[in-house]
């Protein structure tokens, strides 16, 4: 197997441990006065983007930002929960740079490129000290220090954290640093802008263009380069946990233009969130990793016992200690309920397919906090305040109030959506598609296979292989933006520097800007007689059933058939009412479900292609006895990397993995 | 549809900014009280684009409550009737079966609305852009445990810094006042140690950045705090207007 000529990942030479340093200290620079005159525009305002945009106009660069939402704050980075891990061993408890890098080259099922993620661990710990200094409150012990706490698939505790709200304090002072940038002129931020297009001039990127969302009008922007921060494709599921608005427009119509996907079908079904209840649900919730910490995970050991509580015949409180089935402390002891997402998610799986599922479908399993707030927290507790002999409702008191304090927001949300006390009861949860980890293809400097076009975060697909490991989307999309592209760019944008503004009536533009209009006119004029949503549901439906947690060639091969003859009949019957020039919300879901239709065709293609079983995916032909994934390192040990060569048309290019640091190995949490 | 619930919405429609806007009534049936809000807005719209009418526009992201996207003020109150919740996470259970609903925009001069629910808060933003910040370029920061940080003032900051940015407050407020927004970016720096620096002209450039954003003035009575759904407390006013106060006394402008 080799790697295919053209993709050259452009990873420096030497040692593992001194690519990183010896690279940023030798890439050409641009000096400030040149700065000034290169424009760099991003697209979205999550934590990559705002980063990035954040950095690079301290830098001196000139920049503009654009994002769908009225605010760069709103970004879905936002939403994350549980952490940011760092390798500070501040813990003491043997972290250290290596250990992060090959936790999550191991998380990742062998499949991410060694030299990204040893520097994403590497620059891990100056993210933290940068937030901190940024004013982000992260919690802290009574000596003033900051906590940690533990995240699955790792047996420190490098997890910083800001209660079950991470992501938005990380988010808001990014976002703070940005909007600096603003008031000092160095950023443009354009809200409410969708970009619909980007602009390649002499096989270079060179703009985007993008319509505004209150006057629906199209406007064209120049850049010397352009980083898309757009976040993953999950909405390709309809039901996820990301936002309403979510989307992989962006990144879809960079790959139309040039840029390769790769590993579009690496997908991550997070294992603890609220089930389904019924089919008007729009969205599905996560409720954090952290919660692992101290919910310990089980079904009933016998079927009748599932049975009566699923028909509410037996309240699970009064189930026996001993008629417990804690199926991941007994599958996996080494590392119990904090094994990594895909483990979980599948083992969930498992037990529901089983007919061990704990509420109304069947599709369910418990997240159990009575214990620990009894005995690992009520206890310590009562040692503190000297109570001695303490009863069992004193202990479950004293426990609630801790875990009050970590949790309080999560369980808030839990009863909020549910209706039910998860003080009281345990939680009912179910995996649910979360988070990507593929993406744009990029080399070690983030650039896409377009010259001038880069990818940062979630949108890129380098650091998390086949499964993404709990708090490292955070750390990912802050080290892109914060201490990653701001060197990186110089290689591409030194060269640069005599390259003058482009006119936007350049005749690439008015092209670009002619076809967006084309297709959108063409959306509008179907006036069919069905709701964008009808479509949307219906390839959701497609991609969970058959290219969700469990895939098999031909489950895959019809998916395939079924998303091309919906798509078929999106562009023949969809509806899509009001104008093109005022504020549309409908259109701009109808752009995007349209784009998911053409990435759920791929991203079957690819999990067809791979025949074996790696992290997030599954293919049911591929496993152990026990049903743990079985890789084939000598043949997949491979980046897909997908050129779109013609309408529903790829070709799929080679990257070959090469592991010198780390001895691949059948992953165990045994 | 698995619902039961018949209700009457009462939705204020208004094509654009300077279209005058007014109530429209739909009735909803089938409704079921497991449903979000937002949820029974999306099956509004799809009836409404069903029968080739416009659907009601409003602004929503997240759906779990952090984004501070969605804003409708429902029944007179925004977010509507519980208190320490979004509207993406009020649910049907909250409204009984046969109830008329009355949803309007946000209600401030300094808030014009977009289309119907949806309004333009940018304001908040370039208030933040005057001196919602620490000024701390990337690559600058000493290590993150070099300053301990007591845990109360710690847990203060972040309780501050909880803000989702969604302008409950200002909507609330009889005159539109954004004084709960400004003081909690406020007092998380203020409470803060690595704040200190610029305390003072912060809090002026944040105020006059207010002030000219037109948004009207605090008279303390206490419906921002009420109403807030990520309950932020009415003392970090009293904070700002402490450091207000006593920096106007002591910065001397150049």
């Amino acid at each position: 197997m080799t790697t295919s000529p053209k993709l050259d990942a452009k990873i420096p030479d030497g040692q593992l441990e001194q690519k990183w340093t010896k690279y940023r200290s030798t890439v050409p620079l641009v000096n400030p006065a040149n700065k000034r005159n290169l424009e760099i525009i991003i697209v979205g305002s999550g934590l990559a983007g705002a980063s990035a945009a954040a950095s690079l106009a301290e830098l001196g660069y000139k920049v503009k930002v654009f994002c769908f939402q009225d605010s760069a704050r709103r970004a879905h980075s936002i939403a994350a929960q549980g952490g940011i891990n760092a390798a500070k061993n501040y813990q003491n408890d043997g972290d250290s740079t290596y250990r992060l890098f090959y936790d999550t080259i191991k998380g990742g099922d062998y499949r991410a490129r060694e030299a990204n993620v040893y520097r994403l661990a590497e620059v891990s710990a100056n993210i933290i000290d940068q937030c901190v200094a940024q004013g982000v409150p992260f919690a802290r012990e009574y000596g003033g220090m900051l906590d940690n706490r533990s995240f699955g698939g790792t047996q420190v505790k490098r997890t910083f954290y800001a209660a079950g709200q991470t992501g938005q304090q990380l988010l808001l002072g990014a976002y703070s640093a940005l909007q600096r940038q603003v008031g000092l002129g160095q950023v443009e931020m354009l809200t409410r802008h969708e970009m619909l297009d980007i602009v390649n001039i002499d096989g270079k990127c060179r703009g985007i263009i993008a319509r505004d969302a209150v006057t629906g009008k199209l406007e064209r922007h120049f850049g010397h380069a352009v980083l898309l921060c757009s976040g993953g494709y999950g909405n390709v599921f309809f039901l996820s946990t990301n936002a309403m608005g979510s989307n992989v427009t962006a990144a879809w119509k960079a790959h139309k233009k040039g840029a390769f996907f790769g590993n579009p079908c690496f997908t991550q079904i997070h294992p603890t969130c609220i089930p389904v209840s019924g089919d008007h649900q729009s969205k599905l919730t996560l409720m954090s990793e952290s919660l692992r910490n101290d919910g310990r995970i089980w079904v009933p050991k016998r079927k009748e016992d599932a049975e009566a509580i699923r028909t509410g015949k037996l309240n699970p409180n009064d189930l026996k200690e001993e008629d417990r089935d804690y199926y991941l402390e007994r599958r996996y002891p080494a590392f119990g309920n904090l094994v990594p997402r895909d483990v979980a998610s599948r083992a969930a799986k498992e037990r529901c397919d089983a007919g061990f599922g704990v509420n109304r479908t069947g599709e369910a399993v418990y997240l159990d906090f009575a214990f620990n707030m009894k005995y690992k927290y009520g206890k310590k507790e009562a040692t503190k305040k000297g109570i001695q002999n303490p009863t069992e409702e004193q202990l479950t008191e004293l426990g609630k109030a801790v875990v009050k304090e970590q949790y309080g927001n999560l369980f808030d949300m839990y009863q909020q959506i549910t209706g039910v006390n998860p003080y009281e009861n345990p939680m009912m949860i179910y995996p649910a598609v979360h988070y990507t980890m593929g993406g744009l293809w990029v080399d070690y400097n983030l650039m896409t296979t377009v010259p001038g076009l880069y990818a940062l975060g979630e949108a890129n697909f380098s650091d998390h292989g086949a499964n993404r490991l709990g708090a490292s989307a955070l750390m990912q999309g802050l080290a892109d933006g914060y201490f990653v592209i701001p060197y990186t760019i110089g290689a591409y944008l030194s060269n640069e520097i005599r390259t003058k503004a482009i006119d936007t009536n350049h005749e690439a533009f008015e092209a670009a800007e002619k076809s967006v209009r084309e297709r959108l006119e063409k959306l509008k004029n179907i006036n069919g007689t069905k709701t964008v949503d009808y479509f949307h549901k219906r390839l959701g439906k497609i991609m969970w059933d058959q290219c969700g947690m469990a895939r098999n060639e031909q489950g895959l091969k019809q998916a395939i058939a079924d998303i091309q003859a919906l798509r078929a009949d999106f562009w023949k019957d969809v509806r899509v009412p009001g104008g093109l020039n005022e504020f549309n919300p409908e259109l701009e879901k109808a752009g995007r479900v349209a784009d998911f239709l053409e990435l759920g065709e791929l991203m079957c293609r690819d999990a067809l292609n791979r025949n074996e079983s790696c992290g997030g995916h599954f293919r049911e032909e591929f496993q152990t006895e026990e049903g743990e994934a079985l890789r084939d390192d000598e043949n997949f040990g491979y980046v897909a990397a997908w050129e779109m060569t013609g309408d529903a048309n790829w070709e799929l290019h080679r990257e070959d993995l090469k592991y010198e640091n780390i001895k691949i190995a059948q992953r165990s949490y045994k | 549809m698995s619902g039961n619930m018949n209700l009457t919405l009462k939705v204020w429609r208004q094509k654009n900014k300077d279209d005058r806007g007014k109530f429209e009534t739909y009735p909803v049936q089938h409704i079921s009280p497991d449903m979000s809000f937002l949820e029974m807005f999306d099956v509004l719209n799809e009836r409404l684009i069903n029968e080739g009418k416009d659907p009601v526009a409003f602004d929503h992201d997240c759906r779990e409550g952090i984004c501070g996207m969605c804003s409708m003020f429902i029944n007179g109150r925004p977010h509507g009737p519980l208190q320490g919740v979004t509207t993406c996470q009020l649910h049907m259970r909250s409204f009984k079966n046969g109830d008329t609903i009355v949803v309007e925009p946000w209600r401030a001069s300094a808030f014009p609305v977009i289309k119907d629910l949806a309004v333009d808060r940018s304001a908040f933003d370039r208030i933040i852009s005057a001196g919602g910040f620490i000024s701390v370029n990337t690559g600058n920061a000493q290590d993150a445990n070099s300053i301990p940080i007591p845990k109360d003032d710690a847990d203060a900051a972040f309780a501050a810094a909880t803000c989702i940015g969604c302008g409950a407050c200002v909507a609330a407020c009889k005159n539109a006042s954004a004084m709960l927004f400004v003081s909690a970016k406020v007092s998380q720096f203020a409470l803060l140690p690595q704040g200190q620096a610029e305390r003072q002209e912060r809090v002026l450039n944040m105020v006059a950045q207010m002030d000219a954003e037109g948004f009207g003035s605090c008279t303390n009575t206490g419906a921002c705090e009420a109403e807030c759904p990520k309950g932020i407390s009415l003392s970090n006013i009293a904070r700002m207007n402490r450091d207000y106060i006593g920096a106007q006394l002591s910065v001397q402008k150049a």
